[in-house]
């Protein structure tokens, strides 16, 4: 196992994560050029679908280089680059969420107590703790505090939400640091490679179901929901992410058909995590969850396909490996 | 001390060099601090000239409805804009005075007309006289009912029959509100928004009763679509 607090960077698995990145870079290249040439070829009419395309793949480059960075710096920096990304996401939710002034000290609870205490016990790796912490401990916690100002207008509604906003936001993105205190055999000093393994996947599915449903389109899946997903596209960029993912499987503890059986899964939970996340949106009447990422909306907006399939992934390797 | 004066005109052994940069580095710590805590979305729905004098008018649902509008700004159009603020609150204490009157260049008014030496009115229409923009918040008071905008008061239009030239510039401040709710003191890092709509001005033979209305529409339409016909109570 790798032993808590071994916070710097390891060499069993930094030649690997150096290929990856390679790739990862050869392919940001090749998207590069064909917007560029997209756009040039369109350069007479103002086209958004490239402009946005434009600004996807550069605000990528940004992304990639963050994460590229964390890795290389090791699990410390990762633990706390999933604790920011968790704080960002965790701001946008609430900032939709039905809420009122009495639930002033459980947010101030949230944000500066139980996300900090999340982390802390990923960090030294205390799986008894963090697994429990907040489907627990914070879930009675809130509406204890919420309740001791006595407002009851919409009492039930707010503590779901706000609890829900913590689950989503905090307990399921914790759960892509965690994957870094897997116990598994013959593995030992590699977890940080699962890491860049689930993002990669999850996050090269919601690309590919993107190209997919652009190019091929046609057939709605759930138009109420969310109008841009097809089955082609969710067909498509599904089994061609799980495709990548057993062609990855030699950074894993996986053999190369269990790699695609576990990327088949947690690509078809980030398909219903972004699902699930559309409807919220659309219940709350917004198209992005936030503005801070260059064309792709908010934090939310990326890591929706991710906080569904963390603790499945996560789970599933815990229990077979 | 003259309270009505901006503190740049008070006395000359301040200007030093320390003191500016005690200014300046205080008003971009404040305006730095205001954005990390609320990472606001601004938008300028109409591009607003440099060159032109500004009364922005904003709802008012915090204490730190100034901050934001101040920091949205940006660090040119803020050397020449005052916000007009309370004196009771802002004058009290030390710190508060070196931050209203050093840092924001706050206009003071007096809000209880008992004590009153100088007309509100008058005050603003001085310091527009004098080439200040001025941000202002038409209610009268800090908003904390269930109802997304309360009745303005008629100060706006006094204030535009002084200076039917100047702009107006309608703000509407979203969700602030929540991350600071009145009596509270840890603010909670949720995302607001401030939008800038287009400028509004007095127009000729217009009434009292029509530019209040159209300010009112014009402040109103920047506000989310859900504010007006939601049953929330917050």
């Amino acid at each position: 196992m790798t032993p808590p607090y071994a916070l710097t960077s390891s060499h069993a698995s930094s030649g690997d994560m150096v290929t990856i990145f390679m790739w990862l870079a050869a392919v940001l290249i090749f998207a590069t050029a064909v917007s560029e040439v997209l756009a040039y070829r369109s350069r007479h009419a103002a086209n958004p679908m490239i402009e946005n395309l434009q600004s996807r793949i550069y605000a990528w480059w940004g992304m990639i280089a963050i994460m590229g960075g964390a890795f290389a710096i090791g699990q410390g920096a990762v633990i706390l680059l999933c604790a920011f990304l968790s704080f960002n996401a965790l701001r946008e939710f609430l900032t939709l969420t039905r809420r009122n002034r009495a639930d002033h000290w459980a947010l101030v609870a949230i944000f500066y107590v139980a996300l900090p205490i999340q982390y802390l016990s990923i960090w030294m790796g205390w799986y008894g703790f963090y697994a429990i912490f907040i489907p627990v401990y914070a879930a009675i916690g809130l509406p204890v505090l919420a309740v001791l100002r006595q407002r009851t207008d919409h009492y039930l509604t707010r503590i779901s939400e706000t609890q829900w906003a913590l689950m989503v936001s905090v307990y399921c993105v914790s759960h892509v640091p965690a994957l870094l205190f897997l116990d598994i055999a013959g593995y030992e000093g590699r977890n940080i490679l699962l890491i860049a393994f689930l993002v990669l996947v999850v996050q090269s599915s919601d690309v590919l179901q993107y190209v997919w449903g652009k190019i091929f389109g046609k057939r709605k899946i759930a138009p109420d929901v969310s109008p841009s997903k097809t089955w082609e596209g969710f067909l498509g960029g599904v089994m061609s992410a799980s495709l990548i993912g057993a062609a990855l499987h030699w950074v894993t503890p996986f053999t190369p058909l269990e790699a695609f059986g576990m990327s088949l899964i947690a690509t078809m939970m980030g398909f219903f995590g972004g699902l699930v996340m559309s409807a919220i949106k659309r219940d709350r009447g917004v198209k992005d969850w936030g503005h801070a990422i260059q064309g792709h909306g908010g934090f939310l907006d990326r890591l929706d396909s991710v906080v569904f399939a963390a603790p499945i992934f996560f789970h599933l390797t815990r229990f077979f490996w | 001390m003259d309270k009505n004066k901006p503190a740049s005109q008070l006395s000359c052994k301040y200007r030093s060099l320390l003191y500016r940069f005690f200014r300046f580095g205080g008003g971009q710590a404040i305006s730095v601090f205001a954005k990390i805590i609320t990472s606001p979305r601004i938008v300028f729905q109409h591009q607003l000239s440099k060159d032109r004098q500004k009364v922005y008018y904003a709802n008012h649902t915090s204490n730190a409805d100034t901050v934001l509008i101040w920091a949205a700004i940006g660090r040119r159009e803020r050397t020449s804009t005052r916000p007009v603020a309370a004196a009771d609150y802002w004058l009290a204490s030390p710190l508060r005075r070196l931050i209203g009157k050093d840092i924001f260049n706050i206009l003071p008014i007096e809000r209880h007309a008992q004590n009153r030496t100088v007309d509100p009115v008058s005050a603003m229409a001085d310091a527009i006289g004098d080439g200040s923009s001025l941000i202002i918040f038409p209610e009268g008071r800090r908003n904390d009912t269930a109802s997304p905008l309360l009745d303005m008061k008629p100060g706006i239009y006094h204030l535009a029959k002084h200076h039917p030239d100047i702009d107006f510039v309608p703000v509407w401040i979203d969700n602030l509100g929540s991350v600071m709710p009145r009596g509270e003191i840890i603010p909670v890092p949720l995302i607001c928004a401030v939008t800038f709509g287009a400028p509004i001005n007095l127009k000729d033979n217009e009434s009292q009763q029509d530019f209040m209305t159209r300010a009112r529409h014009a402040l109103c339409a920047l506000a989310p679509l859900d504010a007006f016909n939601t049953e929330d109570a917050s």
